[in-house]
């Protein structure tokens, strides 16, 4: 397991979100976390970064075991280094193409020779060939699915342990969307995965794990083939079969 | 933690406190001008400083009653210029008003607002002060009026526009005519918004001083009527700031203070006014 | 239409076109009344130094300088204050402390140049006399900037004075600018490792950048008409000098002290096309200044809609 989530409860204010979850995350793997809107799934993607600390009055209680270190008790900095997100929204910096791949690299100090560091990034997001003349140009005149490939590229150049994706497809069209799709699949091997989708069928697709969450609640876990083709508990299956949600 | 990583987290607290330090200071800037006020102008305030005239130069007793009655007269007469033309221009421009007009009236009231208010003062002296070939309340008057004409127009029609389209269209639904539908629905529901744009634009030019100096320039004495030169609050401060007396300095203080207070105290009733409540009744 | 209608769109649009009309006017009158200097000196209005009524020789120079001086000293204090400041309030201060000394500076935005000029001239002078630029004087006077005799009055002094003018309007419209910056841009930044001083400096602030500009801008058309706090304490001499020490005179303030006394009509109208000047410098830098305000806030507005 690369990171494990034990007994988290989770509360903005005095309102709880998230109850008793309790999950593994496999190494180099892909999770999706699915379920209706509301249920939570994005508070728990970012509990996995700590993002939920920009906001006043969230708190959480219980453990997150990254490669069995607890990130609670962590430098929060550092950590942000090793669990990289992508947005809902594409949301590149407003720099050129190569600034933006190059942001992490260098607040981090890293020795790394950055011209070449960018490059197997912006290849790693399957965006080199496209952007390669044209790497000072500002990152706003991209297309939407090329940003958010940058906005991959960047996460990627920290070389992080483990890949947060918050809905990364909502706001694309369908090119775009299984374009980064294909991408997800292999970038596996470079580091572990964990995608929040309201879209079933991207996570029956793509994921090699995924988790079923009902108004904060983790009502099921299991291998996604298996949780899409004979799902244990009755709400999976009207979730899936599409009678709510 | 990596050497490099403390000492990004250092700077990091270090600028997020200097910001800090920074807001505080702007913030205790407010509170130091009403300490001085109210410490060298609190203890000059008396009976008389309300109630008489200038005393002459060396002799003490005298107060500011005709600069405050002056800027009385020129508010006045400021509001009676500056608020029907905001007023009823900005329900021109929400309710009737369509593209080019809309965009040049706005451009011009945007424009008028950023016009230094030492050459409001050189125009309203070409207009009003060298036709009557004498200074006077009314010259005065005129350019205040002049500066409360933007935020007035601005702010009413930014209100105006505010106001929910489905209580317009129950008027309108009911047979009323847009005339009515305006003074009748319309208006009252925007009336804070208006009230406080009105409130603040008058707070503002209360305390403008370069306008006056040479339009109202100023009076030793009582100004009757509206085509004499006339004494007003803020022109007493600079006047009397700058002179050598003690005496002078005092009333310069106290002045100061009833100023500043006036205009603070309109300030926060008017955003009061607002806080409690913009909207419109929810049906 | 009906009738009542009618006239009701008459009156209201005799009343928002009087707003034009007073605005062409008054143009116009600045033109008109700045003919006679304006054929006599033309460019050279501009370049000269020597300002003397009683020779009508009329140059602009002093003024344009302090002016200048002034507006710049103003910045250079405010900008940093203002923005550090507007950062605080943004992105640091809990919602309720943010709007709560928002609501002061907003007062203080509120509080009159002659109130300003009173604490100038019998709180800052005597500061700035026996404390700070002696001070000034001994640390730094081997800069031209800080040499000559010390006043109490002069360049630095209004300088300082309209540098407290001029923060509110620089926090409150970068307070703004910077609230409307989208969280995603903050949270993207320390998601890749950034410490939070990071992700303010070198993202959000930057996306704002326009704005700020914008606020900055703002800020500068302020302090170039401001009149009597600068009258207040500026020492009122015509002159050009390399140390901020010096009295000096500003167009506004020239144009306050001077326009009852001016005799003859060269001399009030060399005024009138001081006020001229003043009128453009501050007509193009605030209509530059709400360019850059709505330019940034729609790119906030547009993100993410490629």
């Amino acid at each position: 397991m690369r990171m494990t989530i034990s007994k988290v409860n989770f509360f903005y204010g005095s309102k709880q979100t998230l109850f008793n979850i309790n999950l593994g995350i496999a190494v180099n793997k892909v999770t999706a976390l699915i379920g209706p809107s509301g249920c939570g799934k994005s508070t728990l993607l970012r509990t996995l970064n700590r993002m939920y600390e920009t906001v006043r009055n969230a708190r959480l209680e219980g453990e997150i075991l990254l490669d069995g270190q607890n990130i609670l008790a962590q430098d929060v900095t550092s950590l942000r280094r090793r669990v990289g997100m992508v947005f809902q929204r594409p949301n590149p910096f407003p720099k050129s193409i190569f600034d933006n791949v190059a942001y992490g690299l260098r607040i981090n100090g890293s020795k790394v020779p950055l011209a070449e560091a960018v490059e197997k990034s912006l290849r790693h997001a399957a965006l080199w060939d496209e952007v390669k003349d044209h790497l000072h140009k500002s990152a706003y005149e991209l297309s939407g699915g090329q940003q958010q490939r940058l906005c991959i590229a960047r996460a990627l150049a920290v070389e992080p342990e483990v890949l947060l994706l918050d809905e990364p497809c909502s706001a694309l069209d369908p090119i775009s969307t299984a374009k980064i799709e294909e991408l997800l699949v292999q970038l596996k091997d470079l580091c572990t995965i964990v995608t929040v989708t309201h879209n079933m069928q991207q996570a029956a697709r793509i994921s090699d794990f995924t988790a079923f969450l009902l108004i904060g609640q983790l009502i099921e876990f299991s291998p996604t083939p298996q949780l899409f083709t004979t799902p244990g508990d009755p709400r999976t299956e009207a979730y899936i079969t599409g009678r709510f949600g | 933690m990596s050497s490099n990583l403390r000492w990004r987290k250092f700077v990091s607290g270090f600028m997020l406190t200097m910001t800090g330090v920074c807001a505080l200071v702007a913030v205790s800037v407010l509170f130091f001008i009403l300490g001085y006020l109210v410490f060298h102008g609190g203890t000059s305030i008396s009976w008389n400083f309300f109630t008489k005239l200038p005393a002459p130069v060396g002799e003490g007793g005298g107060g500011m009653a005709n600069a405050i009655v002056g800027s009385a007269k020129l508010l006045l007469l400021a509001s009676l210029i500056g608020v029907p033309v905001g007023f009823f221009g900005a329900i021109y421009l929400a309710e009737f008003g369509g593209g080019a007009t809309t965009f040049v009236v706005r451009y011009a009231a945007d424009l008028l607002n950023g016009v230094p208010s030492i050459v409001i003062g050189i125009f309203a002296y070409g207009l009003v002060v060298l036709p009557f070939k004498h200074f006077s309340t009314l010259a005065g008057g005129f350019a205040l009026g002049l500066m409360m004409i933007p935020v007035t127009l601005r702010s009413t029609e930014e209100f105006l526009r505010g106001v929910p389209r489905a209580l317009r269209e129950a008027a309108m639904a009911l047979g009323a005519s847009k005339w009515k539908t305006v003074a009748t629905v319309i208006v009252p529901a925007a009336y804070r918004g208006i009230l406080t744009a009105v409130l603040l634009a008058f707070a503002r030019v209360a305390g403008e001083t370069a306008p006056l100096l040479f339009t109202a320039f100023g009076n030793r004495f009582w100004s009757p009527g509206w085509d004499q030169p006339t004494s007003s609050l803020p022109v007493m401060i600079f006047t009397y700031a700058i002179a050598p007396y003690e005496d002078w300095h005092r009333q310069a203080w106290a002045a100061g203070l009833v100023l500043l207070g006036l205009i603070l105290v309109i300030n926060i009733v008017a955003r009061a006014i607002l806080a409690r409540g913009i909207a419109v009744p929810r049906s | 239409m009906r009738e009542g209608d009618e006239i009701a769109r008459l009156i209201t649009f005799l009343f928002a076109a009087s707003v034009v009309l007073v605005t062409l006017l008054l143009v116009f009158e600045l033109w008109q009344g700045s003919i006679l200097p304006r054929h006599k000196f033309g460019f050279n209005f501009f370049r000269t130094s020597v300002w003397d009524p009683i020779f009508d020789q009329f140059g602009a120079l002093p003024f344009i300088y302090g002016t200048l001086v002034t507006a710049g000293v103003a910045l250079v204090i405010a900008v940093p204050l203002g923005i550090g400041a507007a950062i605080f309030l943004a992105e640091l201060a809990p919602a309720r402390v943010s709007d709560t000394l928002e609501f002061f500076i907003d007062l203080l935005a509120a509080v009159p140049s002659v109130i300003y000029g009173l604490l100038g001239v019998f709180i800052v002078v005597p500061l700035m006399r026996e404390y700070i630029q002696p001070a000034l004087k001994n640390t730094l006077g081997f800069l031209p900037l800080f040499q000559g005799p010390v006043y109490g009055v002069g360049l630095l002094t209004a300088g300082i004075v309209l540098a407290i003018m001029v923060i509110p309007y620089i926090i409150s419209v970068s307070r703004e600018v910077l609230l409307s910056v989208p969280r995603d841009q903050r949270e993207a930044a320390l998601s890749l490792g950034s410490t939070r001083w990071e992700s303010t400096w070198q993202v959000v602030v930057p996306f704002a950048r326009g704005g700020i500009m914008g606020s900055i801008f703002l800020a500068l058309a302020r302090a170039l008409g401001e009149t009597m706090a600068v009258t207040m304490v500026i020492g009122n001499a015509p002159v050009i000098s390399a140390s901020l020490f010096s009295p000096g005179d500003s167009i506004a303030s020239v144009i306050a002290n001077q326009f009852t006394e001016a005799t003859g009509d060269l001399y009030l109208q060399s005024l009138i096309e001081l006020g001229l000047v003043l009128f453009l410098i501050t007509f193009i830098l605030n209509g530059l200044a709400r360019l850059l305000i709505v330019a940034t806030s729609q790119k906030g507005s547009a993100m993410g809609n490629a």
